[in-house]
């Protein structure tokens, strides 16, 4: 099953090493890893996309908790938080019908078009990741040039937050 | 006053009470060595290699319960304390390890003997600094011991850049220490402790478990208490040796792969396990999915990422072993388990720890005659092969902090440096190493920092000339094809003591062994004694690896 872990951490060099390195000793496969600064000064909040065996995973976040440089941990459930993802969509546009043809997908998506010429038009959504694979694949035909997509952040619903909830498993 | 950043990290050891550290110079930390050179209340111990500095650092610290310190340069210095950083980790040893590092605006250069220490060293320590700035000096210090000795115990690395040691700020100690997002439970939950003890009453066939928690933790007497109440008969790990005396009816000694066979029939049918402070290494559990396949779990250990890694607990509790068996102790009622007890009573007589002890000098009785003439009061320091299992099996321990063993790392070399730190941090206690001729080579370098110091250590060398662990799984396993297991070249052992300016005795025959050992004690010196042991002998009982653990070869 799919995890969105997010982590609260000392904003630290070395750190985004130790976390990710705790994945890769157990075979995990990171799909997606945003970081950024929070609220709080010196204190940054990663959010890890991983798939694998849930025992494994608690183990995981076991070992996450674990780093001195680690504040908290949680695993986000998808039905009780809001997550994002931003993605830039480079496309080839050669010709005009085709170019119509984008700006009537970009609008159904509300996406925006951010960056224009003869050849290519840049394309920037925001969504869940269900909703920017969806505008992806229906780009696709047009010929793809660069996609960069952020990776995925998630906040818990209402007014719980991370800070408030208990470490896992005390 | 200003004081420069060599001169706070003296000051630091000072204000933690260190009175002993281990350690070797070179360039990146030679102003801290400056200091040293004119400060009277810090020994400093020179050994012979780094990784000797970090294993007596973690020997002392497990003889005497404080923090191990240990330091180094930068680049080798660093690399040779890696195997002891990560020997102290795996075995939850307190230790504290300064390493030089090349000034900061080297840093990242492949500067001269720079290596990225810090790095190297993530997944072996429990945390690690680098210092870039002079003022954050003491309280990273203050932070490096507060976490290596709470909690439970782990290795801390503090990486000194040469510019930080010699900068200069204004001191002073830190009084209080907080580190956000580190905060160990101590007290277990009372509610989980409840049922605990319920479901210790409903046992017909409990078992405790005892780990090297109990020994960390203080909690030996607690561990007695408790078994003595319920009557609950107790196996322990290798780290959990001498956290419960093996002379003690109610004791079934070791489990696992080269456990008792009574100890391993015990865990086999128990319905209740109680794990304190064990994490169920796979030298224990033997095959998972049959190790007490009957059994209720009791788990509690301070550490929540050991609960239910290997084995599930159904009752976890998280804490401090002393306080939570001190609750539980208060909760729980006495019982007897008569019957129980009798089928261990029965597994004992028939399938007690045996060797053929004929007329050669047998590894297993070099230890029961070690055991004999200490009275069992040594402080046995261990290497890492057949001789370790003998030390364990065939020396019976009674107090906490006298049996000193790499055990989840199984470091080769550990014994030699870890004795050295023993007996300095217990000079009044006899401290008997017992090595292989294998081992023993992996750190003789420290013959000079024993000797050198006038240290009294006895080391036993078990002589088979072989790597005797690899040779038995060979023979075992491997249709007996010795692969580079037969230790040819080795040296005359006893003629390398002398060398070094030591006293050393080669005993090949039985009748020579007492003697021997007798003038080893009298001695008050160090002294080697070089048994030459047969070639091939086996560790029974022994589990296979992949089978369960009432599996065992060597039981009849």
């Amino acid at each position: 099953m799919r995890h969105t872990i997010a982590v609260l951490v000392k904003d630290y060099p070395g750190i985004l090493a130790k976390v990710a390195s705790l994945f890769t000793r157990r075979g995990f496969n990171i799909e997606s890893l945003a970081v950024g600064h929070t609220e709080k000064t010196g204190i940054s909040r990663m959010t890890i996309v991983v798939e694998g065996d849930e025992r494994v995973l608690e183990q995981i976040t076991k070992q996450l908790n674990k780093l001195i440089d680690v504040i908290k941990v949680r695993d986000l459930q998808f039905q009780n938080s809001v997550e994002r993802e931003l993605a830039l969509i480079k496309v080839n546009t050669n010709s005009l019908p085709i170019r119509s043809e984008i700006i009537q997908m970009v609008d159904i998506f509300r996406a925006k078009i951010i960056d224009v010429n003869n050849q290519i038009m840049t394309i920037e959504t925001t969504g869940t990741e269900d909703k920017v694979n969806a505008l992806i694949e229906l780009l696709r035909p047009f010929g793809l040039k660069e996609v960069v997509r952020t990776g995925k952040i998630a906040l818990s619903r209402g007014s719980r937050d991370i800070s408030t909830s208990k470490k896992q498993d005390e | 006053m200003k004081l420069s950043g060599a001169k706070i990290v003296i000051e630091c050891l000072k204000k933690e009470g260190v009175k002993i550290i281990f350690g070797y110079p070179g360039g990146a930390i030679m102003p801290v060595y400056d200091v040293l050179y004119s400060e009277p209340s810090i020994r400093h111990i020179l050994t012979r290699h780094e990784q000797g500095a970090a294993h007596a650092a973690d020997g002392y610290a497990r003889a005497t319960g404080r923090v191990g310190v240990c330091i180094a340069t930068s680049g080798p210095g660093a690399t040779n304390l890696v195997t002891g950083l990560a020997n102290a980790y795996l075995d939850s040893v307190p230790l504290v390890a300064f390493t030089g590092q090349v000034p900061t605006h080297l840093i990242g250069t492949d500067a001269f003997q720079e290596v990225y220490s810090s790095g190297i060293t993530s997944s072996i320590t429990k945390n690690n600094y680098v210092v870039r700035k002079v003022e954050d000096l003491a309280d990273i210090i203050k932070q490096a011991f507060y976490i290596a000795k709470t909690g439970r115990p782990g290795p801390v690395l503090v990486d000194l850049p040469k510019d930080i040691q010699l900068a200069q700020t204004n001191f002073e100690y830190p009084k209080k220490v907080n580190v956000i997002g580190y905060n160990p439970t101590y007290n277990g939950h009372i509610k989980q402790i409840k049922v605990a003890a319920q479901n210790i009453a409903e046992a017909k066939r409990p078992i405790i478990l005892a780990g090297g928690g109990v020994i960390i933790s203080d909690a030996s007497s607690e561990l007695r208490d408790l078994a003595l109440k319920t009557n609950i008969p107790v196996t322990t790990t290798l780290m959990g040796l001498g956290s419960f005396p093996e002379t003690h009816p109610l004791s079934l000694g070791m489990l696992g792969m080269h456990g008792t066979p009574y100890a391993n029939y015990a865990i086999s049918v128990a319905d209740l396990i109680i794990a304190l402070g064990a994490r169920f290494d796979d030298r224990i559990t033997g095959k998972l999915a049959d190790f007490g396949s009957q059994a209720k779990v009791i788990h509690i250990d301070i550490d929540p990422a050991e609960i239910g890694k290997n084995v599930s607990a159904d009752i976890p509790i998280v804490g401090d072993l002393k306080k939570v068996l001190k609750r539980l102790n208060e909760v729980v009622d006495k019982k007897e388990n008569m019957e129980w007890l009798e089928t261990i009573e029965d597994w004992k007589r028939k399938y007690p720890l045996k060797y053929d002890n004929n007329e050669e000098l047998k590894p297993q009785f070099v230890i029961e005659k070690v055991y004999e003439i200490t009275k069992g009061k040594a402080v046995i320091v261990t290497d890492v092969g057949q001789h370790q299992m003998w030390a364990a099996q065939y020396y019976q321990y009674t107090t906490p902090r006298t049996f000193i063993s790499s055990a989840g790392l199984g470091t080769m070399g550990y014994g030699l440096p870890a004795a050295i730190g023993a007996k300095i941090g217990c000079p009044e206690k006899k401290v008997v190493c017992i090595s292989g001729d294998g081992s023993f080579q992996m750190n003789l370098q420290e013959l000079a920092t024993a000797i050198g110091h006038n240290l009294n250590i006895i080391v036993i060398i078990i002589n088979n000339s072989y790597l005797g662990m690899v040779r038995q799984w060979q023979e075992l396993f491997f249709d007996k094809r010795y692969a580079a297991t037969n230790l040819v070249g080795n040296p005359d052992f006893v003629k390398l003591v002398e060398a070094y300016g030591g006293t050393a005795i080669r005993v090949s025959k039985k009748q020579e062994l007492y003697p021997a050992l007798t003038e080893a004690l009298s001695l008050n010196k160090f002294v080697l004694i070089d048994c030459l042991v047969p070639g091939e002998e086996n560790v029974f009982p022994m589990v296979p690896p992949g089978s369960s653990v009432s599996e065992m070869l060597g039981v009849d």
